[in-house]
Protein backbone atom coordinates (compact mmCIF):
# COMPACT_ATOMS: atom_id res chain seq x y z
CA UNK A 1 0.00 0.00 0.00
CA UNK A 2 1.74 3.10 -1.31
CA UNK A 3 -1.38 4.91 -2.38
CA UNK A 4 0.69 8.31 -1.24
CA UNK A 5 2.72 7.96 -4.44
CA UNK A 6 0.57 7.23 -6.71
CA UNK A 7 -0.50 9.64 -9.76
CA UNK A 8 -3.82 10.16 -9.72
CA UNK A 9 -7.39 12.98 -10.42
CA UNK A 10 -6.18 15.72 -7.76
CA UNK A 11 -8.64 16.67 -5.20
CA UNK A 12 -8.44 20.88 -4.72
CA UNK A 13 -9.39 22.00 -1.29
CA UNK A 14 -9.90 25.86 -0.81
CA UNK A 15 -11.05 27.75 1.85
CA UNK A 16 -14.42 29.82 1.52
CA UNK A 17 -16.02 31.59 4.02
CA UNK A 18 -20.28 32.46 4.25
CA UNK A 19 -22.85 34.43 5.96
CA UNK A 20 -24.82 31.99 8.82
CA UNK A 21 -27.31 33.06 11.21
CA UNK A 22 -26.88 31.89 14.79
CA UNK A 23 -30.06 30.88 16.82
CA UNK A 24 -29.54 30.90 20.73
CA UNK A 25 -31.02 28.19 22.30
CA UNK A 26 -31.31 29.97 25.29
CA UNK A 27 -33.66 28.68 27.66
CA UNK A 28 -36.19 25.58 28.11
CA UNK A 29 -36.37 23.75 24.68
CA UNK A 30 -40.82 23.86 25.50
CA UNK A 31 -40.94 27.54 25.91
CA UNK A 32 -38.54 28.12 23.67
CA UNK A 33 -40.09 26.24 20.76
CA UNK A 34 -43.38 27.85 21.82
CA UNK A 35 -42.01 31.62 21.17
CA UNK A 36 -40.30 30.33 17.94
CA UNK A 37 -43.47 28.93 16.40
CA UNK A 38 -45.26 31.95 16.95
CA UNK A 39 -42.29 34.16 15.35
CA UNK A 40 -42.53 31.31 12.45
CA UNK A 41 -45.74 31.71 12.26
CA UNK A 42 -45.61 35.08 11.34
CA UNK A 43 -42.57 35.12 9.15
CA UNK A 44 -43.31 31.51 7.23
CA UNK A 45 -40.37 30.31 4.83
CA UNK A 46 -37.67 32.83 7.18
CA UNK A 47 -35.41 29.80 7.36
CA UNK A 48 -36.28 28.59 3.60
CA UNK A 49 -32.31 28.48 2.18
CA UNK A 50 -30.78 29.96 5.32
CA UNK A 51 -27.68 28.95 6.44
CA UNK A 52 -28.01 28.72 10.05
CA UNK A 53 -25.95 27.55 13.17
CA UNK A 54 -27.56 26.53 16.37
CA UNK A 55 -25.57 28.12 19.53
CA UNK A 56 -26.63 26.31 22.91
CA UNK A 57 -24.42 28.55 24.85
CA UNK A 58 -22.98 25.76 26.62
CA UNK A 59 -26.40 25.53 28.32
CA UNK A 60 -26.77 21.82 26.84
CA UNK A 61 -26.92 18.92 29.52
CA UNK A 62 -27.06 15.77 27.77
CA UNK A 63 -26.65 14.60 23.98
CA UNK A 64 -30.27 13.72 24.38
CA UNK A 65 -30.96 16.81 24.75
CA UNK A 66 -28.84 18.50 21.96
CA UNK A 67 -30.76 15.31 19.39
CA UNK A 68 -34.35 16.88 20.58
CA UNK A 69 -33.17 20.47 19.69
CA UNK A 70 -31.82 19.60 15.75
CA UNK A 71 -34.94 17.39 15.55
CA UNK A 72 -37.38 19.90 16.63
CA UNK A 73 -36.14 22.44 14.55
CA UNK A 74 -36.05 19.77 11.71
CA UNK A 75 -39.20 19.46 11.96
CA UNK A 76 -39.71 23.62 11.65
CA UNK A 77 -37.72 23.50 8.36
CA UNK A 78 -34.68 25.04 9.84
CA UNK A 79 -31.56 22.76 8.73
CA UNK A 80 -28.24 23.57 10.68
CA UNK A 81 -25.17 23.39 9.49
CA UNK A 82 -23.21 23.46 12.46
CA UNK A 83 -23.29 23.47 16.26
CA UNK A 84 -21.56 25.95 19.11
CA UNK A 85 -21.51 26.37 22.32
CA UNK A 86 -21.30 22.66 23.16
CA UNK A 87 -19.02 19.47 24.75
CA UNK A 88 -17.84 17.67 21.36
CA UNK A 89 -18.84 14.51 24.04
CA UNK A 90 -22.20 15.67 23.26
CA UNK A 91 -22.07 15.46 19.80
CA UNK A 92 -21.86 12.31 17.00
CA UNK A 93 -20.93 11.75 13.89
CA UNK A 94 -24.92 12.11 12.86
CA UNK A 95 -25.17 15.76 13.78
CA UNK A 96 -23.87 18.91 12.30
CA UNK A 97 -20.51 19.51 12.98
CA UNK A 98 -18.85 21.90 15.80
CA UNK A 99 -17.89 25.16 14.56
CA UNK A 100 -15.45 27.39 16.81
CA UNK A 101 -14.18 31.33 15.99
CA UNK A 102 -17.59 32.65 14.82
CA UNK A 103 -17.53 36.69 15.08
CA UNK A 104 -20.53 38.63 15.04
CA UNK A 105 -21.52 40.50 11.97
CA UNK A 106 -24.55 42.47 11.39
CA UNK A 107 -27.54 40.95 9.84
CA UNK A 108 -31.10 42.87 9.03
CA UNK A 109 -33.96 40.71 10.75
CA UNK A 110 -37.25 41.73 11.40
CA UNK A 111 -37.79 40.73 14.49
CA UNK A 112 -36.95 40.30 18.20
CA UNK A 113 -36.36 36.65 17.87
CA UNK A 114 -32.17 36.35 19.14
CA UNK A 115 -30.37 36.41 16.08
CA UNK A 116 -27.00 37.07 15.22
CA UNK A 117 -24.87 36.20 12.31
CA UNK A 118 -21.50 34.62 12.72
CA UNK A 119 -18.32 34.32 10.15
CA UNK A 120 -15.61 32.12 10.31
CA UNK A 121 -13.76 34.48 8.28
CA UNK A 122 -13.96 37.21 6.11
CA UNK A 123 -17.57 37.71 5.01
CA UNK A 124 -18.85 37.67 1.90
CA UNK A 125 -22.01 38.18 -0.28
CA UNK A 126 -23.57 35.15 -1.39
CA UNK A 127 -22.57 35.00 -5.19
CA UNK A 128 -26.51 34.39 -6.13
CA UNK A 129 -29.85 36.00 -4.74
CA UNK A 130 -31.94 33.57 -2.38
CA UNK A 131 -35.10 33.51 -3.87
CA UNK A 132 -38.38 32.02 -1.81
CA UNK A 133 -41.24 30.48 -3.10
CA UNK A 134 -44.37 30.28 -0.68
CA UNK A 135 -47.07 28.23 -1.42
CA UNK A 136 -50.10 28.70 0.30
CA UNK A 137 -52.48 31.78 1.09
CA UNK A 138 -50.94 34.76 3.16
CA UNK A 139 -53.33 35.73 5.86
CA UNK A 140 -53.76 39.14 7.81
CA UNK A 141 -51.04 39.98 9.91
CA UNK A 142 -48.53 37.37 8.60
CA UNK A 143 -45.16 39.19 7.07
CA UNK A 144 -43.25 37.23 4.46
CA UNK A 145 -39.55 38.99 4.35
CA UNK A 146 -36.52 37.99 1.86
CA UNK A 147 -34.31 40.77 1.74
CA UNK A 148 -31.68 38.62 -0.32
CA UNK A 149 -34.18 38.33 -3.18
CA UNK A 150 -37.63 38.07 -4.81
CA UNK A 151 -40.15 36.64 -3.36
CA UNK A 152 -43.01 34.85 -5.06
CA UNK A 153 -46.23 33.48 -3.72
CA UNK A 154 -48.69 31.06 -5.29
CA UNK A 155 -51.84 32.19 -3.02
CA UNK A 156 -53.80 35.72 -2.42
CA UNK A 157 -52.34 37.81 0.32
CA UNK A 158 -55.07 39.10 2.32
CA UNK A 159 -55.39 42.54 3.41
CA UNK A 160 -53.10 43.46 6.71
CA UNK A 161 -50.53 41.08 5.27
CA UNK A 162 -47.42 42.02 3.99
CA UNK A 163 -44.33 41.37 1.83
CA UNK A 164 -40.85 42.92 1.65
CA UNK A 165 -38.47 41.64 -1.05
CA UNK A 166 -34.95 42.49 -1.44
CA UNK A 167 -35.82 41.85 -5.19
CA UNK A 168 -39.20 41.73 -7.34
CA UNK A 169 -42.24 40.34 -5.94
CA UNK A 170 -44.79 37.61 -7.78
CA UNK A 171 -48.11 36.92 -6.24
CA UNK A 172 -50.44 34.44 -8.43
CA UNK A 173 -53.39 35.55 -6.69
CA UNK A 174 -54.96 38.31 -5.27
CA UNK A 175 -52.66 40.92 -3.89
CA UNK A 176 -54.78 42.47 -1.12
CA UNK A 177 -51.90 43.74 1.33
CA UNK A 178 -49.27 45.85 1.37
CA UNK A 179 -46.25 44.69 -1.13
CA UNK A 180 -43.02 46.07 -0.41
CA UNK A 181 -40.29 45.82 -3.24
CA UNK A 182 -36.55 46.16 -3.98
CA UNK A 183 -35.67 46.91 -0.50
CA UNK A 184 -32.23 45.38 -1.30
CA UNK A 185 -31.65 45.63 -5.07
CA UNK A 186 -33.59 48.78 -5.71
CA UNK A 187 -35.40 50.10 -8.59
CA UNK A 188 -34.65 47.01 -10.87
CA UNK A 189 -37.32 45.43 -8.80
CA UNK A 190 -40.79 45.26 -9.90
CA UNK A 191 -44.68 43.98 -9.00
CA UNK A 192 -46.36 41.15 -10.22
CA UNK A 193 -49.96 39.85 -9.20
CA UNK A 194 -52.91 38.53 -11.35
CA UNK A 195 -55.80 40.96 -9.09
CA UNK A 196 -54.69 43.71 -8.02
CA UNK A 197 -56.56 45.05 -4.52
CA UNK A 198 -53.44 46.16 -2.64
CA UNK A 199 -53.55 48.70 0.28
CA UNK A 200 -50.11 49.51 -0.75
CA UNK A 201 -47.53 49.11 -3.61
CA UNK A 202 -43.81 50.51 -2.66
CA UNK A 203 -40.49 49.93 -5.47
CA UNK A 204 -37.71 51.43 -4.05
CA UNK A 205 -39.04 53.30 -1.77
CA UNK A 206 -41.26 54.56 -3.77
CA UNK A 207 -44.60 54.28 -2.49
CA UNK A 208 -48.07 54.52 -3.75
CA UNK A 209 -51.44 54.09 -0.72
CA UNK A 210 -54.78 52.67 -2.04
CA UNK A 211 -56.37 55.69 -1.90
CA UNK A 212 -54.11 56.78 -4.61
CA UNK A 213 -53.69 53.61 -6.75
CA UNK A 214 -55.77 54.15 -10.21
CA UNK A 215 -59.18 52.70 -9.81
CA UNK A 216 -58.93 51.31 -13.44
CA UNK A 217 -56.07 48.60 -12.32
CA UNK A 218 -58.76 47.26 -9.54
CA UNK A 219 -59.24 43.46 -10.12
CA UNK A 220 -56.62 43.15 -12.87
CA UNK A 221 -53.33 41.55 -13.64
CA UNK A 222 -50.56 44.49 -13.15
CA UNK A 223 -47.08 45.00 -13.25
CA UNK A 224 -45.82 47.74 -10.82
CA UNK A 225 -42.27 49.23 -11.60
CA UNK A 226 -40.33 52.90 -10.99
CA UNK A 227 -39.02 55.66 -13.72
CA UNK A 228 -38.08 58.76 -12.98
CA UNK A 229 -38.71 58.61 -9.25
CA UNK A 230 -42.49 57.71 -9.52
CA UNK A 231 -44.55 54.45 -9.16
CA UNK A 232 -45.37 53.28 -13.09
CA UNK A 233 -48.41 50.74 -12.88
CA UNK A 234 -49.23 48.79 -16.42
CA UNK A 235 -52.00 46.11 -17.08
CA UNK A 236 -50.11 42.52 -17.68
CA UNK B 1 -51.86 70.02 26.53
CA UNK B 2 -54.38 67.26 25.77
CA UNK B 3 -56.77 65.40 27.91
CA UNK B 4 -56.18 61.55 27.19
CA UNK B 5 -58.97 59.42 27.65
CA UNK B 6 -58.81 55.67 27.63
CA UNK B 7 -61.51 53.41 25.41
CA UNK B 8 -61.17 50.11 27.63
CA UNK B 9 -63.66 47.25 28.80
CA UNK B 10 -61.38 44.23 29.52
CA UNK B 11 -64.35 41.85 27.02
CA UNK B 12 -63.86 41.87 23.27
CA UNK B 13 -66.98 43.12 20.61
CA UNK B 14 -68.78 45.57 23.45
CA UNK B 15 -67.64 48.43 21.23
CA UNK B 16 -64.65 50.30 22.18
CA UNK B 17 -63.61 50.59 18.98
CA UNK B 18 -67.18 51.90 17.60
CA UNK B 19 -66.92 54.28 20.82
CA UNK B 20 -63.72 55.56 19.89
CA UNK B 21 -64.69 56.71 16.24
CA UNK B 22 -67.98 57.96 17.65
CA UNK B 23 -66.63 60.13 20.88
CA UNK B 24 -63.41 61.53 18.86
CA UNK B 25 -65.71 62.50 15.70
CA UNK B 26 -68.14 63.80 18.04
CA UNK B 27 -65.34 66.25 19.77
CA UNK B 28 -63.91 66.33 16.45
CA UNK B 29 -67.11 67.98 15.42
CA UNK B 30 -67.52 70.83 18.31
CA UNK B 31 -64.45 71.98 16.73
CA UNK B 32 -61.70 70.75 19.50
CA UNK B 33 -58.63 68.78 18.01
CA UNK B 34 -58.55 65.28 18.25
CA UNK B 35 -56.47 62.28 17.91
CA UNK B 36 -57.80 58.76 17.80
CA UNK B 37 -54.72 56.30 18.83
CA UNK B 38 -55.26 52.79 17.49
CA UNK B 39 -53.39 50.35 20.34
CA UNK B 40 -54.69 47.23 18.86
CA UNK B 41 -51.40 45.74 17.05
CA UNK B 42 -52.04 42.69 15.25
CA UNK B 43 -55.70 43.30 15.29
CA UNK B 44 -55.94 46.86 14.05
CA UNK B 45 -59.48 48.10 13.07
CA UNK B 46 -60.18 51.59 14.07
CA UNK B 47 -58.43 52.40 10.79
CA UNK B 48 -62.09 51.03 8.71
CA UNK B 49 -64.36 51.87 11.56
CA UNK B 50 -62.77 55.49 10.70
CA UNK B 51 -62.41 54.89 6.78
CA UNK B 52 -59.09 55.30 6.40
CA UNK B 53 -57.56 52.27 5.78
CA UNK B 54 -56.76 52.88 1.83
CA UNK B 55 -54.69 55.67 3.15
CA UNK B 56 -52.60 53.43 5.64
CA UNK B 57 -48.83 53.90 5.47
CA UNK B 58 -46.60 54.30 8.50
CA UNK B 59 -48.25 53.23 12.02
CA UNK B 60 -48.16 53.34 15.67
CA UNK B 61 -45.33 50.67 15.72
CA UNK B 62 -43.26 52.33 12.85
CA UNK B 63 -43.39 55.84 14.67
CA UNK B 64 -41.96 53.92 18.00
CA UNK B 65 -39.06 52.07 16.43
CA UNK B 66 -38.27 55.81 14.23
CA UNK B 67 -38.52 54.27 11.11
CA UNK B 68 -41.06 57.40 10.50
CA UNK B 69 -41.72 60.56 12.50
CA UNK B 70 -45.03 61.12 14.22
CA UNK B 71 -46.31 63.50 10.99
CA UNK B 72 -45.82 60.91 8.27
CA UNK B 73 -48.08 58.41 10.25
CA UNK B 74 -50.73 60.36 11.15
CA UNK B 75 -53.87 60.35 9.03
CA UNK B 76 -56.34 63.71 8.93
CA UNK B 77 -59.93 62.86 8.68
CA UNK B 78 -61.39 63.33 5.12
CA UNK B 79 -64.99 64.42 7.00
CA UNK B 80 -63.47 67.03 10.02
CA UNK B 81 -60.66 69.05 9.96
CA UNK B 82 -59.59 68.77 13.21
CA UNK B 83 -59.48 64.71 13.87
CA UNK B 84 -56.61 62.88 13.02
CA UNK B 85 -55.91 58.83 13.27
CA UNK B 86 -52.41 57.42 14.44
CA UNK B 87 -53.37 53.41 13.09
CA UNK B 88 -52.04 50.30 14.66
CA UNK B 89 -49.80 47.95 13.01
CA UNK B 90 -51.64 44.57 11.45
CA UNK B 91 -48.12 42.74 10.94
CA UNK B 92 -46.90 43.02 14.32
CA UNK B 93 -47.84 41.95 17.52
CA UNK B 94 -48.38 43.73 21.49
CA UNK B 95 -44.89 43.27 22.49
CA UNK B 96 -43.47 45.59 19.78
CA UNK B 97 -45.25 48.75 22.00
CA UNK B 98 -42.45 49.48 24.43
CA UNK B 99 -42.76 51.70 27.34
CA UNK B 100 -41.15 54.53 26.52
CA UNK B 101 -42.16 54.42 22.84
CA UNK B 102 -45.70 54.83 24.46
CA UNK B 103 -44.14 57.87 26.56
CA UNK B 104 -43.19 59.61 24.49
CA UNK B 105 -45.66 59.18 21.00
CA UNK B 106 -48.86 60.06 23.55
CA UNK B 107 -46.50 63.30 25.31
CA UNK B 108 -45.90 64.54 21.54
CA UNK B 109 -49.56 63.86 20.74
CA UNK B 110 -50.57 65.74 24.01
CA UNK B 111 -48.64 68.73 23.31
CA UNK B 112 -51.11 69.39 19.38
CA UNK B 113 -53.91 67.89 20.63
CA UNK B 114 -57.01 69.14 22.94
CA UNK B 115 -58.40 65.04 23.15
CA UNK B 116 -56.25 62.27 22.90
CA UNK B 117 -58.34 59.05 22.85
CA UNK B 118 -56.74 55.69 23.26
CA UNK B 119 -58.55 52.61 21.74
CA UNK B 120 -57.27 49.69 24.03
CA UNK B 121 -57.25 46.14 22.58
CA UNK B 122 -59.67 43.67 24.33
CA UNK B 123 -58.08 41.30 27.28
CA UNK B 124 -56.17 42.49 30.16
CA UNK B 125 -52.73 42.16 29.06
CA UNK B 126 -49.30 44.32 27.34
CA UNK B 127 -51.43 45.84 25.29
CA UNK B 128 -54.42 47.06 27.27
CA UNK B 129 -52.08 48.00 30.29
CA UNK B 130 -49.88 50.43 27.96
CA UNK B 131 -53.13 51.78 25.96
CA UNK B 132 -54.47 53.06 29.73
CA UNK B 133 -50.89 54.13 31.23
CA UNK B 134 -51.39 57.49 30.51
CA UNK B 135 -54.99 58.01 31.02
CA UNK B 136 -57.06 61.02 32.75
CA UNK B 137 -60.56 59.81 32.25
CA UNK B 138 -60.87 56.22 31.56
CA UNK B 139 -64.45 55.06 29.72
CA UNK B 140 -65.20 51.37 30.40
CA UNK B 141 -67.16 50.38 27.72
CA UNK B 142 -70.13 47.66 28.81
CA UNK B 143 -72.95 45.67 27.59
CA UNK B 144 -75.75 44.86 29.80
CA UNK B 145 -75.08 41.08 30.63
CA UNK B 146 -73.46 39.39 33.00
CA UNK B 147 -70.22 38.54 31.55
CA UNK B 148 -69.86 42.26 30.25
CA UNK B 149 -69.89 43.30 33.65
CA UNK B 150 -67.66 41.66 35.24
CA UNK B 151 -64.76 42.13 33.17
CA UNK B 152 -65.69 45.47 33.59
CA UNK B 153 -65.17 45.18 37.38
CA UNK B 154 -61.90 43.71 36.50
CA UNK B 155 -60.52 46.45 34.32
CA UNK B 156 -61.74 48.80 37.03
CA UNK B 157 -59.49 47.30 39.31
CA UNK B 158 -56.66 47.92 36.78
CA UNK B 159 -57.09 51.08 36.07
CA UNK B 160 -56.90 51.83 39.79
CA UNK B 161 -53.65 49.38 40.49
CA UNK B 162 -51.49 49.95 36.67
CA UNK B 163 -52.02 53.26 35.34
CA UNK B 164 -49.53 56.55 35.76
CA UNK B 165 -52.03 58.41 37.95
CA UNK B 166 -52.83 55.16 39.76
CA UNK B 167 -48.59 55.36 40.74
CA UNK B 168 -48.60 58.43 41.30
CA UNK B 169 -51.48 57.49 44.68
CA UNK B 170 -54.45 59.65 41.92
CA UNK B 171 -57.32 58.34 40.53
CA UNK B 172 -58.10 58.55 37.19
CA UNK B 173 -61.32 59.25 36.00
CA UNK B 174 -63.51 56.36 35.37
CA UNK B 175 -67.01 56.74 33.12
CA UNK B 176 -69.35 53.91 32.35
CA UNK B 177 -70.43 54.30 29.06
CA UNK B 178 -72.91 51.19 28.58
CA UNK B 179 -73.89 49.85 24.91
CA UNK B 180 -75.98 47.77 23.29
CA UNK B 181 -78.78 48.60 25.09
CA UNK B 182 -81.78 47.16 23.72
CA UNK B 183 -84.66 48.80 25.07
CA UNK B 184 -87.22 46.00 23.75
CA UNK B 185 -85.27 42.70 25.81
CA UNK B 186 -84.81 45.94 28.69
CA UNK B 187 -88.86 46.06 29.04
CA UNK B 188 -88.76 42.05 28.82
CA UNK B 189 -86.25 41.85 31.43
CA UNK B 190 -83.91 39.70 29.68
CA UNK B 191 -80.87 42.14 30.14
CA UNK B 192 -79.62 43.46 33.30
CA UNK B 193 -80.69 47.12 34.26
CA UNK B 194 -78.95 49.68 34.04
CA UNK B 195 -79.55 50.39 37.63
CA UNK B 196 -78.18 47.18 38.23
CA UNK B 197 -75.20 47.72 36.32
CA UNK B 198 -74.49 50.77 37.94
CA UNK B 199 -74.72 49.59 41.37
CA UNK B 200 -72.25 46.97 40.31
CA UNK B 201 -69.65 48.67 38.73
CA UNK B 202 -70.52 52.12 41.10
CA UNK B 203 -69.42 54.38 38.41
CA UNK B 204 -70.25 58.08 36.84
CA UNK B 205 -72.65 56.68 34.01
CA UNK B 206 -71.40 58.47 30.97
CA UNK B 207 -74.28 57.69 28.49
CA UNK B 208 -76.38 54.79 27.30
CA UNK B 209 -75.79 53.90 23.43
CA UNK B 210 -78.94 52.18 22.45
CA UNK B 211 -78.31 48.68 20.08
CA UNK B 212 -79.21 49.91 16.59
CA UNK B 213 -78.46 48.68 12.71
CA UNK B 214 -77.34 52.15 12.42
CA UNK B 215 -74.07 50.85 14.36
CA UNK B 216 -73.26 48.35 11.70
CA UNK B 217 -74.65 50.73 8.90
CA UNK B 218 -72.00 52.96 10.18
CA UNK B 219 -68.99 50.18 10.53
CA UNK B 220 -69.40 49.17 7.02
CA UNK B 221 -69.50 52.42 5.33
CA UNK B 222 -66.11 53.75 7.42
CA UNK B 223 -67.82 56.43 8.62
CA UNK B 224 -67.89 56.89 12.54
CA UNK B 225 -71.84 56.23 13.64
CA UNK B 226 -71.60 60.04 15.90
CA UNK B 227 -71.03 61.94 12.15
CA UNK B 228 -72.97 59.55 9.33
CA UNK B 229 -76.21 60.29 10.52
CA UNK B 230 -76.21 62.61 12.98
CA UNK B 231 -80.09 62.48 14.04
CA UNK B 232 -80.21 58.62 14.65
CA UNK B 233 -80.36 57.61 18.19
CA UNK B 234 -76.74 55.97 18.79
CA UNK B 235 -75.43 59.57 17.20
CA UNK B 236 -76.94 61.37 19.86
CA UNK B 237 -76.32 59.20 22.49
CA UNK B 238 -72.30 59.74 21.31
CA UNK B 239 -73.09 63.55 20.92
CA UNK B 240 -74.45 63.88 24.60
CA UNK B 241 -71.69 61.89 25.88
CA UNK B 242 -68.56 64.23 23.87
CA UNK B 243 -70.55 67.15 25.73
CA UNK B 244 -70.36 65.47 29.16
CA UNK B 245 -66.96 64.85 28.83
CA UNK B 246 -66.44 68.35 28.21
CA UNK B 247 -68.15 69.50 31.32
CA UNK B 248 -71.14 70.04 30.37
CA UNK B 249 -74.57 69.17 32.11
CA UNK B 250 -76.69 66.81 29.57
CA UNK B 251 -79.83 65.07 31.31
CA UNK B 252 -79.37 61.58 30.80
CA UNK B 253 -82.21 59.82 28.32
CA UNK B 254 -82.73 56.17 28.65
CA UNK B 255 -83.51 54.37 25.27
CA UNK B 256 -87.14 52.93 25.23
CA UNK B 257 -88.73 51.16 23.02
CA UNK B 258 -91.04 52.69 20.63
CA UNK B 259 -94.87 51.71 20.58
CA UNK B 260 -97.64 52.38 18.63
CA UNK B 261 -100.70 52.58 19.56
CA UNK B 262 -101.85 49.22 19.12
CA UNK B 263 -98.37 47.47 20.72
CA UNK B 264 -99.89 49.66 23.76
CA UNK B 265 -103.05 48.30 23.86
CA UNK B 266 -101.51 44.87 23.82
CA UNK B 267 -98.83 45.23 26.47
CA UNK B 268 -101.76 46.91 28.74
CA UNK B 269 -103.59 43.42 27.81
CA UNK B 270 -100.88 40.93 29.11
Amino acid sequence: MNAVSQTGPSIRFRGRSFMAMTLVADGPLQGWLADFDVWLQRSPGFFTGRIVVLDFADAAQSKADVERWIGELATRGVRLVGLEGVRPSLVDATMPPVLRGGRDATLVVTDNVTVSATTPAEPRKPAEPVNMLVERRIRSGQSIVCLEGDVTIIGSVGAGAEIIAGGSIHVYGTLAGRAIAGATFGANAQIFCTKLEAELLAVDGIYRTAEDIDDAFRGKAVRVSTADETLRIAAL
Amino acid sequence: MAKIITVTSGKGGVGKTTTTAAIGAALARTGDKVVVVDFDVGLRNLDLIMGAERRVVYDFVNVIQGDARLPQALIKDKRLDSLFLLPASQTRDKDALTEEGVDKVIGDLSRHFDWVICDSPAGIERGATLAMRHAEIAIVVTNPEVSSVRDSDRIVGILDAKTLKAERGETVDKRLLLTRYDPVRAARGDMLKTEDVLEILSLPLLGIVPESPDVLKASNMGVPVSINDPNSAPARAYHDAALRLKGEDIAMETPRQRLGLFGKFLRRAA
